[in-house]
């Protein structure tokens, strides 16, 4: 046996990876020159940003704690209602949907595909454009909001939910089969306790960003905060709106706080 | 105690002309015909790939057979339909070389697993079991060694106890049938004896035919009362554990270095 | 045969139920503070399908395409600039806040910093922009930037500090430079992670940036909203299904440089 014919090159990548790499950055790099150069920003306003952005932070000191107890604590409160509840109901709608898209549960293409396409819809349109749809059918109100963020969620909820349910092993569902178990049981028995830690991961994960969204759909009319937060910029009232921004905040901390504890007892 | 195998009159389950192709053209099992006596161990031997698997999957149609006939109690398990499928399943107890149990789930919970077919998925999800049938399984824990670790989690146990556990829960069936697929491959020595004098011990109480797939032949010539030797999705062997020479096993296995 | 003590089995776990029980009791009470009455939802239910109605069959106007394009590609260009740039600076910020590789007083204010970047909606970092730079894809650009190191300088410093030190020690140990060191020990470690936040964050830049232009920060949004003011449901019905289009093709292509860079 001779050693002639073997390539004693080493190369990391074989030939088309490298291609496909060498293409990839150099799409990344045509982006990039292409989009500076068509996008349309006036460049005085550039050079401009940093001391603007500097004057709005003057105007928001010092923040007017004052107004919390009057304008703004109730609103924060429908605010966390908000994402609450249409995380629930998210959950409610989604597993169904992460069941019927998972490949191993429910072997039909074609219901696969359906579940995935509605989840990959509820995903690609914003909470913000969600809402401004539900004010319009519901009209101006913490309701329009729910349903926005429920409907938003569904298709993060969906989607991870049912690639957990893909990614369980087989073997404890064949034994469950090879029993005489009916499909909902093996449901409940095989399915459901392999994928119980990520789905409150999941759960918990989503709830905690819809916290941070449904602070701003207010901001069309869809409840919440957002709605105060509008308000006091159009009145100019910077030190408000800092003071909201710093609440949101105080909430965002607390919520991960709250949402890092659970995990650690649950999971 | 080796007796001979029974006529086929008195025979459990009846296999005829089985056949089984993953990919057309490409059978994996070829026109099987096979009788199993109504009590004793009979060990399917032979190489990785001979279709040992397949042909135990084929029986509770784990795996669809491509053409053929299985008779169960007089019953032909390939015509079933779903309903009718489940009902049989339940009476045909299976063990796995990976044990296949939930691992999240408690050692009870994987027990009651076995009732499944039994009770409706309301009941099973409420664990509203009769008070009997967790005394029956407390009852198989104990046969098996295990009742102190009846609220233990699956994966906090052992290989062997893992084992012992998936057994429980297919006695817990009360099945007619037990069928093992290779149920000692991932356990070490000792722990393999175990288990097979556990699967000879359950076959003689409930008097029900056990049907084991096994690549260690001592093992199966020691435990088996009905050996059949496969090879290339045929049966090359069908007999008595003293009956099988080494000129069979080598037909059935191919080459000769790994013969002791 | 001594028989073995029998434990208790399928107890009530009564913590857990009583948590079910409080979630449940939960929804019901924020249902009612929010004021969801029946009669709400299903007039609701009518105005949405006469809504949905109106928005059939979407409007192909040749001059109204030419605007959706426009405002399309005026996203695409912010999401990409943002993007790189949001990714690039968040290389160096991340290095910086990685607790294993640097010192505490550099890393607490660095991390402040990031939290700082994370806590805000993109639109609100949008609508600040705006008032400070003015309406238009620069405070797109800058607000999706500030929101894309907040999410990738997090997970990148988090990765860091997940790393296995001991190969960073050995190539210390031949006495190469910080920036080896870096490149060397600690890259090829995180870089496949990095990838994944890279190209997760572009996809959520692209999503964000269709809609920064409803508070004047440029792109598709802002056309979206004038659609809607104007009750022009079966334009914004195009846009909808344009913009969901233009992710999907973005989801496809983040699988395809994933498994590249497998």
């Amino acid at each position: 046996m001779t050693t002639s014919g073997i390539d004693r090159e080493w190369r990391r990548y074989t030939r088309g990876e490298r291609l496909a790499r060498f293409a990839l950055y150099f799409g990344i790099v045509a982006a990039c020159v292409v989009s500076l150069r068509t996008v349309q920003v006036i460049p005085e306003f550039l050079y401009d940003a940093p001391e603007q952005v500097a004057d709005l932070l003057k105007r928001m000191w010092p923040i007017e704690w004052a107004f919390y107890r009057r304008g703004v604590h109730d609103a924060l409160i429908e605010t966390l209602h908000i994402a609450t509840l249409g995380t629930i109901l998210a959950i409610l709608m989604a597993i169904p949907l992460g069941v019927l898209a998972a490949r191993n549960i429910v072997p039909f293409a074609a219901v696969n595909y359906f579940a995935k396409l509605l989840l990959v819809s509820s995903r690609s349109v914003n909470s913000l454009v969600w809402a401004l749809l539900f004010v319009a059918i519901f009209g101006p109100g913490a309701l329009a909001g729910t349903m926005a963020i429920a409907f938003r969620s569904i298709g993060f909820v969906g989607k991870l939910f049912g690639e957990a349910l893909e990614e369980t092993r087989p073997g404890p569902i064949e034994a469950l089969r090879a029993a005489g178990a009916p499909a909902l049981s093996i449901f409940l028995k095989g399915y459901w306790p392999q994928v119980v830690p990520a789905f409150w991961a999941i759960a918990l994960f989503r709830w905690d960003i819809s916290v941070r969204e449904s602070a701003v759909l207010g901001l069309v009319g869809a409840g919440g905060i957002g709605m105060a937060i509008d308000t006091a910029m159009n009145l100019f009232q910077w030190e408000r709106v800092a003071l909201m921004l710093a609440a949101i905040f105080a909430v965002v901390v607390i919520a991960e706080l709250a949402v890092t504890y659970i995990r650690k007892r649950i999971i | 105690m080796r007796d001979a195998p029974q006529q086929s009159a008195g025979a459990a389950l009846q296999i005829r002309g089985l056949s089984k192709e993953y990919r057309r053209g490409v059978p994996v099992l070829h026109d099987v015909d096979l009788d199993v006596a109504s009590s004793g161990i009979t060990a399917i031997i032979g190489p990785s790939g001979t279709g040992k698997s397949t042909l135990i999957r084929c029986i509770n149609r784990l795996v669809e057979p491509t053409t053929g006939a299985i008779l169960f109690r007089g019953v032909d398990l390939t015509r079933l339909r779903r309903r009718d499928l489940r009902a049989a399943r339940r009476r045909i107890g299976m063990v796995f070389q990976e044990y296949n149990l939930v691992e999240r789930l408690t050692v009870m919970e994987n027990v009651m697993c076995g009732r499944l077919g039994y009770i409706s998925s309301f009941k099973a999800w409420l664990r509203r079991y009769p008070r009997s049938e967790i005394e029956n399984a407390f009852d198989l824990l104990e046969m098996v060694g295990l009742t102190e670790h009846a609220n233990r989690r699956a994966d906090a146990l052992s290989g062997g106890q893992r084992q012992r556990v998936g057994i429980a829960r297919a006695v817990m069936q009360e099945p007619e049938l037990l069928l093992a697929d290779e149920p000692t491959s991932s356990l070490d020595p000792k722990t393999s004896v175990e288990i097979m004098e556990l699967m000879v011990e359950i076959g003689q109480r409930r008097q029900i035919p056990v049907i084991v797939n096994i690549h260690n032949v001592p093992l199966a010539r020691r435990f088996a009362t009905d050996v059949v030797g496969m090879s290339g999705g045929r049966i090359v062997y069908r007999g008595p554990p003293d009956g099988l020479t080494d000129d069979q096993l080598k037909q059935i296995y191919g080459g000769e270095n790994w013969l002791e | 045969m001594i028989d073995a003590v029998r434990p208790a089995v399928f107890a009530p776990n009564w913590p857990a139920r009583l948590a079910w029980l409080g979630l449940f009791a939960y929804a019901i009470y924020a249902a009612s503070i929010l004021d969801f009455t029946w009669d709400r939802f299903v007039t609701g239910l009518g105005q949405g399908a006469r809504f949905v109605a109106r928005m059939f069959p979407p409007d192909t106007d040749p001059e109204k395409m030419r605007l959706m394009a426009r405002g399309l590609y005026e996203s695409l260009e912010i999401a990409v600039i943002a993007s790189v740039l949001g990714i690039v600076l968040s290389l160096p910020i991340g290095l910086l806040a990685a607790r294993n590789l640097m010192p505490a007083w550099l890393t607490w204010p660095i991390r402040l910093f990031i939290a700082l970047c994370r806590s805000f909606h993109q639109v609100i970092i949008a609508i600040v922009f705006v008032k400070a730079v003015g309406f238009g894809a620069l405070a797109g650009i800058l607000a999706l930037t500030v929101a894309s190191i907040g999410f990738v300088a997090k997970l990148f410093a988090e990765a860091i500090e997940e790393i296995s030190l001991k190969q960073v020690e050995a190539v210390r140990a031949t006495g190469a430079p910080f920036m080896s060191v870096v490149m060397f020990g600690v890259m090829p470690q995180v870089l496949t992670r990095f990838v994944g936040f890279a190209t997760y964050q572009f996809d959520s830049n692209l999503r964000n940036s269709t809609m920064v232009g409803i508070v004047g920060a440029g792109g598709i949004g802002g056309t979206m909203f004038a659609a809607f003011q104007k009750f022009d449901y079966d334009y914004l019905l195009t846009i909808l299904l344009a913009i969901i289009a233009v992710i999907m093709l973005s989801e496809a292509l983040q699988n395809w440089i994933k498994k590249l860079y497998q």
